[in-house]
C-alpha cells in the first residue's frame, strides 16, 4: 500500500486508522491497539529532534503537567504514573521541561546526540532558591 | 446519554487513552495540538470529527497517514462545520428510524477549525449550524492568523500585530482593526452553551467540554492557540504564553448560557500587564517603539474596559 501513489487508489477507497475491529479506542492504551500501515503513529518525526529530553526518574511526583501539556502524545502515563518519553514522536520542543515543577527538573533537554546515562549520573542538584 | 467521563484531576486524566497520534507534522510546540488532547480525551464516547483546512487539518491528514483514531472528515476551509453538521442529521435520521448497528454508543460530533476558517470564511456556515440547532460542537483553534498559508490576518488579529498582509515598518504599526467578538455573536444566535477556553487551564477547559457535550443543541468554543511560529517565540514557551494571555485577561475565560447568562469561569491571583504579554511575543516588538507606545497603553485600557463589562454582564445576571 504504502508504494501507492494518491492518484491510483478508487474513488471512495478507504484508508483505516487501524486493523479489524476498533470498538472502544478510547480506553484501549496504544500498546494493545492494532494500528494500521496508513496510521500517523507508525511513523516517526524522531529526525525533527535538535534536542532531546531525559527523564529522571527519581525526582518525579508523577503529577502529569508533563503528559497534559505535551503536544506530541509522547510523554507515556500508565496507572497515573510518568514512565517515560516516547523519542518516535517527540519532535524536542522542551515543554515538558519548562512546566516540570521538581527541584531540580525530573525533564531536562540535551543535544540528540548525548548519552542518557552519563546525563542522567551527573544530573544537577537541588537548586537552592535566592531570597 | 452516555455517563461522563470522570476526571476528578490530572493524574486521573492521565489515564486517557489519546485517540489523536504523533508523527503528525504540526509545528514543534504548537497549541493545536493541546487543545484538540485536552477535547478529545473529556469524553470517552465515539467520535465524529472534520476539521476545515488549515495547520490542524493539513498537518494530520498526510498521505498515507492520518493522525486520527476517530471517524473525521475534511471537505474544504469553509465547512467543516456544516460536514459535522451533516453527519450528525444523518445519525438523528437513522437513528429515528431504527437503522442504526449501535444505537447506544452516543457519539459526539465536534468541528475543529482556526480562526479564519470560523472568523472569516466559514462564518455563513457556522451561523446556520448555530441557527438551525444542530447538535454539535465548533471549536476555534484561535491563533489569530491565517497560520497555515504563512501570516495573513484575519478578523480575529488584534489590533497592532505584524502579518504578511499587516505588516508593521516605516509607515503602519501593523493590524488596524482590533479583534472580532466572536464568542457573543455566536452567543447572540441563543445557542445553549458558548465558551472561551485556554488549554494551560485544563480543568476549566475539561468542565466547559463535558458540559458543552451534555447539552443539547449547538456549542461554540473559542480557544486560545499561540503559534510559535506565526507569534515568534521560542516553542518551549507555549505554555508560558498561554498563561501570559489567560493571566493578563487578553483572553479572559468565561461561558455564556442560552445567549445570555455569563459567568467568568477564570480570575487570576495576579493579573498580569498587557505589556508583559506583548512583549513575549516578535510578532509585537515594534510596538516597544517611542512612537508606538501609545498603542500599548491603548491595549491595556481596552483590556480593563472588556474585562469590566465581562463583570457587569455576570453581575447582571440578565
Ligand atoms: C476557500 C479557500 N481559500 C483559501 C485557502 C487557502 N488556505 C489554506 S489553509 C489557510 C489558512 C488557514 O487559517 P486558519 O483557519 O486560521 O487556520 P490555521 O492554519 O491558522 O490554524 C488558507 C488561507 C483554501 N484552502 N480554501
Ligand atoms: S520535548 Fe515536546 S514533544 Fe518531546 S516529550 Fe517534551 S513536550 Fe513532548
Ligand atoms: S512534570 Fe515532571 S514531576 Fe510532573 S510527571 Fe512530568 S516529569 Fe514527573
Ligand atoms: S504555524 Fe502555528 S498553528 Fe500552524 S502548526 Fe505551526 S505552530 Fe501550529
Ligand atoms: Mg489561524
Amino acid at each position: 500500500m504504502a508504494n501507492r501513489g494518491w492518484d491510483e487508489f478508487e474513488i471512495g477507497a478507504m484508508l483505516r486508522s487501524f486493523d479489524g475491529v476498533s470498538n472502544d479506542i478510547a480506553t484501549t492504551q496504544q500498546e494493545d491497539r492494532n494500528y494500521s500501515q496508513s496510521n500517523s503513529f507508525v511513523a516517526s518525526v524522531a529526525d525533527w529532534r535538535i534536542e532531546k529530553p531525559i527523564f529522571a526518574k527519581d525526582f518525579c511526583i508523577d503529577c502529569q503537567f508533563c503528559w497534559i501539556y505535551c503536544p506530541d502524545m509522547s510523554i507515556i502515563a500508565r496507572d497515573k504514573k510518568m514512565i517515560g518519553v516516547d523519542m518516535d514522536h517527540c519532535k524536542g520542543c522542551g515543554i515538558c521541561v519548562e512546566v516540570c515543577p521538581t527541584n531540580p527538573k525530573s525533564l531536562l533537554m540535551f543535544p540528540e546526540h548525548a548519552d542518557e546515562e552519563a546525563e542522567l549520573a551527573k544530573w544537577p542538584a537541588k537548586e537552592s532558591k535566592e531570597k | 446519554m452516555s455517563e461522563m467521563k470522570k476526571i476528578k484531576n490530572l493524574k486521573e486524566f492521565s489515564t486517557s487513552a489519546d485517540r489523536f497520534e504523533g508523527a503528525n507534522l504540526l509545528c514543534p510546540g504548537c497549541a493545536h495540538s493541546i487543545i484538540v488532547r485536552e477535547v478529545l480525551n473529556a469524553t470517552n464516547d465515539d467520535l465524529v470529527l472534520s476539521a476545515s483546512t488549515g495547520c490542524l487539518e493539513v498537518c494530520t491528514a498526510v498521505y498515507p497517514y492520518t493522525s486520527w483514531d476517530a471517524s473525521w472528515i475534511h471537505i474544504g476551509f469553509e465547512n467543516g462545520s456544516t460536514a459535522v453538521a451533516g453527519a450528525e442529521s444523518m445519525y438523528k435520521a437513522l437513528k429515528t428510524k431504527g437503522r442504526l448497528k449501535q444505537p447506544d454508543r452516543n457519539p459526539k460530533f465536534v468541528s475543529f477549525a482556526g480562526d479564519g476558517a470560523s472568523y472569516d470564511i466559514g462564518f455563513q456556515w457556522i451561523s446556520g449550524c448555530m441557527e438551525r440547532g444542530h447538535n454539535i460542537m465548533h471549536v476555534v483553534l484561535d491563533n489569530e492568523v491565517y497560520a497555515n498559508t504563512g501570516g495573513q490576518r484575519s478578523s480575529s488579529t488584534p489590533i497592532g500585530g505584524s502579518n504578511t498582509t499587516t505588516p508593521a515598518g516605516r509607515v503602519s504599526y501593523g493590524e488596524k482593526k482590533t479583534k472580532k467578538d466572536m464568542v457573543s455573536i455566536m452567543a447572540s444566535h441563543g445557542i445553549p452553551y458558548s465558551a472561551q477556553v485556554a488549554p494551560n487551564k485544563w480543568k476549566d477547559m475539561v468542565k466547559k467540554i463535558q458540559h458543552g457535550f451534555s447539552v443539547d443543541g449547538p456549542v461554540f468554543i473559542n480557544a486560545v492557540s499561540p503559534c510559535t511560529t506565526e507569534w515568534k517565540f521560542d516553542p518551549k514557551d507555549t505554555m508560558m504564553l498561554t498563561d501570559l494571555s489567560t493571566d493578563s485577561l487578553v483572553f479572559p475565560l468565561y461561558e455564556i448560557i442560552d445567549g445570555h447568562e455569563l459567568n467568568i469561569t477564570y480570575r487570576p491571583k495576579t493579573v498580569v500587564p498587557v505589556e508583559e504579554y506583548l512583549a513575549a511575543q516578535g510578532r509585537f516588538k515594534h510596538l516597544f517603539k517611542d512612537e508606538y507606545k501609545y498603542l500599548i497603553k491603548e491595549w491595556q485600557e481596552r483590556v480593563d474596559a472588556q474585562w469590566a463589562y465581562l463583570n457587569r454582564r455576570e453581575e447582571a445576571r440578565v
